[in-house]
């Protein structure tokens, strides 16, 4: 899934206190199972903001609204949250940053009397896994060129510092990373997974270049089934 | 030749090389350069200038090595995959070779969050082995990466790292075989104190035959002080110290620990010496440049040969 | 001069702090008056969310009363409310309320006298801080 981490408070508030009229949305998705952006978040949230600007004394109104995807037309096109986006000065997403970009996008193409502003509430932070009750880790770049088949299933590219693509460099010590000490050493577990597998000898030759095109570095990706496309 | 270099001469020769090494200045002084390289010339057979080791940042390898040409020494240029792509550093691999640096090491780099400037972005785009394979192919084949002919002649000696102390301990050999088949020419060691385990590493190395294919030479620093030594111990990754030197290093005499610690060091290096496959040493006498002569004489390591 | 009197909300576990609250009133042990005592099966049920709600809605402090650590009827429900109530301390002290404002207690089952002394000290505490702001500004 994706996770995402919310931004300090101070920095949300800075993007919302000049707007009187305030909608926070959350993303019934990723961000609701990585608990930085469902519901319960965007209630506190929206608590949060109501304390502060009362505190304040400033009269401002926050409401609440979710959306079950943010990056997906299907989930957003509800006449009950558009209807609350059409009442906002600002919407808070509290979606990753496909969401916000994606609810930017749509609530601006459907309404169509004045521009909509989406704000950003999270920063997103990777593609990972829950590794238990409120712990989540990366697992995937995202490089477009999948290689687990060769390295027993753990992805150097990602959980290696350096990405190398050849074995352990010389700071991995008692199977940890020299860069974190909570961070294990991605070639220690790959030579210690391939040696039980029985399958070193997938290492031995020199792993050739990798070509970064299928990543991020040939700018943005796009996919197109044309098959589902009418 | 693959270089012409003459270190690579001594290699080819059998001559137990010594290898020293120089870090640049933070910035572009180039007397630091100059007074640290005249205290090593003629005491070791050449100079690693380092590359931004640690991620500090320092005035390139690239022009130190050429500072060092001019005043007769050779350099071994180090390169790290850190700060560089695939096009930057076979760029600068011709322009180095213009200048007449010979010798170099190739690195993948400390990460940057160790150094000055731990906000910045890696690059990371090839590893080490992949560097050795991409400048072998550019001295053998006159190919870059993509293909492409080089225009004029290339000559590198091509030197790699090896750390037979990080871990997993038993995958180190077969490490340093990937190495080898990328077509290393030289190979440089980390620090070496747990002797023991060091020739278990070398015994497999041996038996595997890697010291016919590419020359080993061993790492060694002289231990400064207990605190230096206690602080290598516990913070450098893939440093092993035993608890006997540090003791020995505690048992000596006010005044007297630094001498004690050449006095190991020129120990080690005889024990190195011995050791099958080993052919030269690497010193590392970090910030110590001054004591180099004296560490190489007393270690019997003189007159060093002309090649 | 009037006193100022906190209203306090205390979230009391049904298994030892409303126990606890019933023998300190049998016993007749006298404690802050403006106490408003709101019965939880476990204070493992209180959200986040429920202690923020009631200073919006004007309590000048809120606390949550459990059993002590080892002994939730329900293992760890007393871990995750004092877990909870810092995690809301941090929150609110985001949004510009003291974090005094909130805490975490705990009381044996029948602890009359433990329960007074928590409800004053907590109104004391509150005292010191004055009225929660946002009453005043409603």
């Amino acid at each position: 899934m994706i996770v995402a981490d919310r931004k300090p408070f101070a920095e949300i508030m800075s993007m919302v206190e000049k707007y009187s009229k305030i909608l926070v949305v959350g993303c019934g998705s990723c961000v609701t199972i990585c608990m930085a952006g469902g519901e319960e978040e965007v209630k506190i949230l929206a608590s949060q903001l109501r304390i502060a600007f009362r505190k304040q004394g400033k009269n401002i109104e926050v409401q609440e609204a979710m959306a079950l995807r943010q990056c997906d037309d299907e989930y957003m096109d509800d006449p009950v949250l558009i209807e609350k986006v059409r009442w906002a000065d600002v919407v808070i997403s509290m979606a990753c940053g496909v969401g916000v970009q994606h609810a930017t996008t749509f609530f601006n193409r459907i309404i169509e009397e004045r521009p909509t502003r989406v704000v950003p509430a999270l920063n997103t932070t990777f593609m990972g896994a829950n590794l238990g009750a409120g712990e989540w880790e990366e697992r995937c770049l995202g490089c477009g060129d999948c290689v687990l088949e060769k390295t027993g299933g753990i992805c150097p590219i990602t959980r290696c510092a350096k990405s190398l693509l050849n074995g352990p460099c010389g700071g991995s010590s008692n199977g940890i990373c020299e860069v974190s000490k909570n961070t294990e050493c991605a070639w220690h577990l790959i030579v210690e997974r391939l040696n039980v597998l029985g399958e070193l000898d997938r290492i031995k030759q020199v792993e050739p270049y990798k070509d970064w095109r299928p990543s991020h570095s040939g700018g943005m990706r796009k996919r197109v089934r044309e098959d589902m496309r009418i | 030749m693959k270089s012409g270099s003459n270190l690579e001469k001594l290699l080819e020769r059998g001559e137990f090389v010594v290898t020293g090494e120089l870090g640049p200045p933070k910035g572009p002084d180039a007397e630091v350069v100059k007074k640290k390289a005249a205290m090593l010339k003629g005491y070791v057979d050449a100079v690693n200038i380092t590359d931004n080791q640690t991620a500090i940042v320092r005035m390139s390898s690239i022009a130190a090595a050429k500072i060092l040409i001019d005043m007769g020494l050779e350099p071994n240029m180090q390169m790290v995959a850190r700060d560089r792509n695939r096009i930057a550093m076979m760029s600068d691999l011709f322009g180095a070779n213009v200048l007449g640096i010979r010798n170099m090491l190739c690195l993948s780099g400390d990460h940057q969050s160790f150094g000055n400037h731990p906000e910045a972005k890696n690059v990371f785009d090839i590893d080490s082995i992949q560097m050795i394979k991409m400048v072998k192919n550019m001295r053998d084949e006159h190919k870059m990466i993509c293909g492409e002919e080089i225009e004029g002649e290339f000559k590198m000696l091509i030197g790699a790292a090896c750390n037979p102390f990080a871990d997993p301990f038993w995958y180190r050999p077969l490490r340093l075989a990937k190495k080898v088949e990328a077509g290393v020419d030289f190979i440089q060691t980390q620090c070496i104190y747990d002797m023991k385990r060091f020739k278990d590493f070398m015994k497999q190395v041996v038996d595997m035959g890697l010291h016919e294919k590419c020359k080993i030479l061993a790492g060694v620093t002289p231990l400064k002080s207990v605190g230096m030594a206690r602080y290598m111990a516990s913070s450098v990754s893939g440093i092993i110290i035993p608890e006997e030197l540090i003791k020995r290093l505690h048992g000596a005499e006010k005044g007297k620990v630094a001498a004690e610690g050449i006095k190991i060091l020129c120990e080690q290096i005889q024990e190195l010496r011995e050791i099958k496959g080993i052919a030269g040493i690497h010193l590392m006498a970090i910030e110590w440049e001054h004591r180099v002569p004296e560490i190489v004489e007393q270690a019997g390591l003189l007159p060093r040969p002309t090649p | 001069m009037n006193q100022f009197e906190p209203e306090i909300v205390a979230f009391c576990c049904h298994y030892c702090a409303l126990a606890a609250a019933d023998t300190a009133g049998k016993m007749g042990i006298q404690f802050a008056p403006n106490v408003r005592v709101i019965r939880v099966l476990c204070t493992g049920k209180v959200e986040i969310l429920h202690l923020m709600k009631a200073l919006e809605a004007g309590a000048d402090g809120v606390v949550v009363v459990g059993c002590k650590f080892g002994e939730c009827y329900f293992k760890d429900g007393n871990y995750r409310a004092q877990k909870r109530v810092q995690r809301a301390q941090s929150l609110i002290e985001e949004a510009g309320l003291e974090k005094g404002r909130l805490r975490f207690d705990f009381v044996p089952g029948p602890g009359g006298k433990k329960f007074a002394e928590i409800m004053n000290t907590m109104t004391q505490q509150v005292r010191a801080l004055g009225p929660n702001p946002l009453k005043q500004k409603q």
